[in-house]
């Protein structure tokens, strides 16, 4: 029997680190699930399913599966970790994480938040569903990540996405969520969102003006000033106030989109108006 | 949107206790797919007495309750419907149109020269209506019959109403040679026995809940004489090695691409798995001779079999991934 010996600084830092994932199955032979819907994919499908839901969310971004999907593919396999480690070293984190809380539209009902005291959270968000038209859905289930713990930390930043545009006010329109996705990067480092970046060659060039000069940096910079999002616990935060959320995180609140669309609007009409009355008048 | 469709939990297939319901073999020997660190659990279930009548049968891998059987896999097909066509091209990379049109030019339907009667066709599970225009393409342009007319049936609304889109105002519904019927195949009672020419299923019925009945149905509605015709996949291939190819292809990249191009992963990986499931070309070609028809042989190769109604009975298209099965109604 060899003695253990204890490893010196050198072999410690020759040794190899633990393999990306050790391939023990064929598409023929997959592992029983993990969790509820789990699928453990091969490295082959994983680049493949990567590789598709990129080019597919690009050419149809109303596919939500294929950016989750594209979330769930290229999120291993150190940044998802990452994002989990970032929750274990925050005592907030570490509860949500013991407690594993679940956003529906049945734990969020829409009437109780309603009724919430002025510029809450919790009115913020019922304010900002009802502004775009949108309901706190059951998102799409993680399906793809291996870990169970892990994948509840996928679906937690999935769930909470909605929160971050309460909070900032950034609308649903492809600006304002490329905005979010900007935000999001810098502050969870997930590669999905940077890779939907991608999606700024489907802006408009004014739009995307604006987003370079404005939401861009704003994004950015208070996304890596700002506390780590995920570790919000959502649920206690309803009845906060807004204001008060924002400057313990570190936020800023950015320009209102949909003002200064609206603004914009407005002021074309306005000159398209001129424009054909004093031709209706010269002619 | 995959995570939809509802889903038992994985267990062993328990095989029907009962002598009377058909199981093929293959079904009966088939190892579990799930390790046996699942199969504890399973084997402990306590035996219902007052159940004893609710039978089981496969769902892909998963087993189910007869009864649920057609309606999982309506969920299915309803999800498929719309972009049916596009996945059968990119799954089988455009070569289910070479199988069809084989399948049909072999069936060669239509009749030349003057006749009283046209051709009736019964179309099952034929839904999307490709079958159905390539039989009455082939008809009036190959065999200059204009009066073959075609039943398109299909258990599912939505797998019709991508038929019906198909055939819009084109000249055969305008000429009312084709129809829609909405019916389980299994049970038929809306066609009168006797009364059909060719019964043609394409991709179908691994689908169904009892493919005996089904096949005892088309026996019935069939005229003396008249054929059945089945093209469907087989569960392996005979060369091991393209086998293990195809397999991998089809657990793989199959789902795959249903999760990117459908949005839907759960409904394609039933289609693998239902293939797998089906009997192989030896055992079907005994259901259809079982359902009381004669099994022909291939031309010239097992004529005298085939005369004496016990002929090979298929013939395996692209080494063996499909197969397509005939039998005569005795006249």
């Amino acid at each position: 029997m060899r003695a253990t010996t204890t490893p010196s600084s050198l072999t410690r830092l020759l040794a190899l680190p633990p393999p990306l994932r050790t391939r023990t199955f064929s598409v023929l032979s997959r592992p029983p699930p993990n969790y509820p819907g789990h699928i453990p994919l091969t490295i082959l499908e994983r680049l493949s399913l990567a590789a598709g839901s990129a080019i597919g969310s690009l050419a149809k971004p109303y596919r939500h599966d294929l950016i989750a999907s594209l979330g769930e593919t290229t999120a291993k396999p150190y940044f998802l970790s990452r994002l989990h480690r970032a929750m274990l070293n925050n005592p907030t984190g570490r509860r949500i994480l013991r407690d594993r809380p679940r956003i529906t539209s049945k734990s969020m009902k829409l009437e109780e938040l309603r009724q919430m005291p002025e510029n809450s959270v919790g009115r913020a968000y019922a304010a900002w569903l009802d502004r775009e038209g949108v309901t706190p859905d059951t998102r799409d289930a993680v399906r793809y990540i291996d870990d169970p713990e892990e994948a509840y930390v996928m679906q937690r930043y999935r769930e909470t996405h909605d929160f971050t545009h309460a909070i900032t006010g950034l609308p649903v329109i492809i600006e304002g969520e490329l905005a979010v996705k900007a935000f999001e990067f810098a502050n969870t480092l997930l590669p999905m969102t940077a890779l939907s970046l991608v999606a700024i060659v489907r802006l408009k060039k004014v739009e995307r003006q604006r987003f370079l000069e404005v939401y861009m940096p704003w994004a950015i910079r208070n996304g890596l000033k700002a506390e780590e999002v995920i570790n919000v616990y959502w649920e206690e935060e309803l009845e906060t106030d807004v204001e008060v959320l924002r400057a313990r995180l570190g936020i800023e609140k950015p320009p209102d989109l949909r003002d200064i669309r609206k603004a914009l609007r407005e002021q074309k009409r306005r000159q398209k108006a001129e424009r054909e009355g004093s031709g209706a008048g010269a002619g | 949107m995959a995570a939809l469709l509802p889903r038992l939990p994985k267990r062993i297939r328990l095989t029907p206790s009962s002598p009377t319901h058909w199981i093929c073999r293959t079904c009966q020997q088939r190892r579990a797919f799930t390790p046996s660190s699942t199969s504890p659990q399973t084997q402990q279930q306590p035996p219902r007495p007052n159940q004893d009548e609710a039978r089981t049968t496969h769902f892909g891998y998963e087993t189910i309750s007869e009864t649920l059987k057609a309606s999982r896999v309506g969920a299915v097909f309803s999800s498929v419907a719309s972009n049916y066509d596009t996945m059968n091209d990119l799954m089988s990379l455009g070569i289910h149109r070479i199988w069809k049109d084989n399948f049909v030019r072999g069936l060669n339907p239509g009749i030349q020269g003057e006749r009283k009667e046209g051709q009736r066709i019964l179309d099952i599970a034929g839904g999307t209506g490709d079958i159905a225009q390539r039989m009455l393409d082939h008809a009036t342009l190959v065999n200059d019959d204009k009066r073959t007319h075609v039943t398109i049936s299909d258990i599912n609304p939505e797998m019709l109403a991508e038929g019906r889109k198909r055939f819009g105002n084109s000249p055969y519904k305008l000429a009312k040679r084709v129809d829609f019927l909405e019916a389980n195949a299994e049970d038929l009672s809306a066609i009168e026995s006797a009364s059909i020419d060719l019964y043609t299923v394409a991709f179908g019925i691994r689908n169904f809940t009892h493919k005996d009945i089904a096949l005892r149905e088309a026996f019935r509605v069939l005229k003396p004489g008249g054929v059945f015709a089945c093209l469907e996949f087989t569960p392996q291939l005979s060369n091991p090695v393209l086998n293990g190819i195809y397999k991998r292809w089809s657990f793989g990249a199959i789902p795959l691409i249903g999760q990117v191009v459908a949005g839907d992963r759960d409904s394609y990986q039933y289609l693998v798995e239902s293939i797998e499931r089906f009997p192989s070309q030896g055992e079907f070609r005994d259901m259809i001779r079982e359902a009381g028809f004669l099994i022909p042989g291939r031309n010239g190769i097992d004529e005298e079999g085939g005369r004496m109604g016990m002929g090979k009975g298929w013939e395996d298209l692209s080494l063996g991934i499909a197969a397509i099965h005939k039998g005569v109604k005795p006249v």
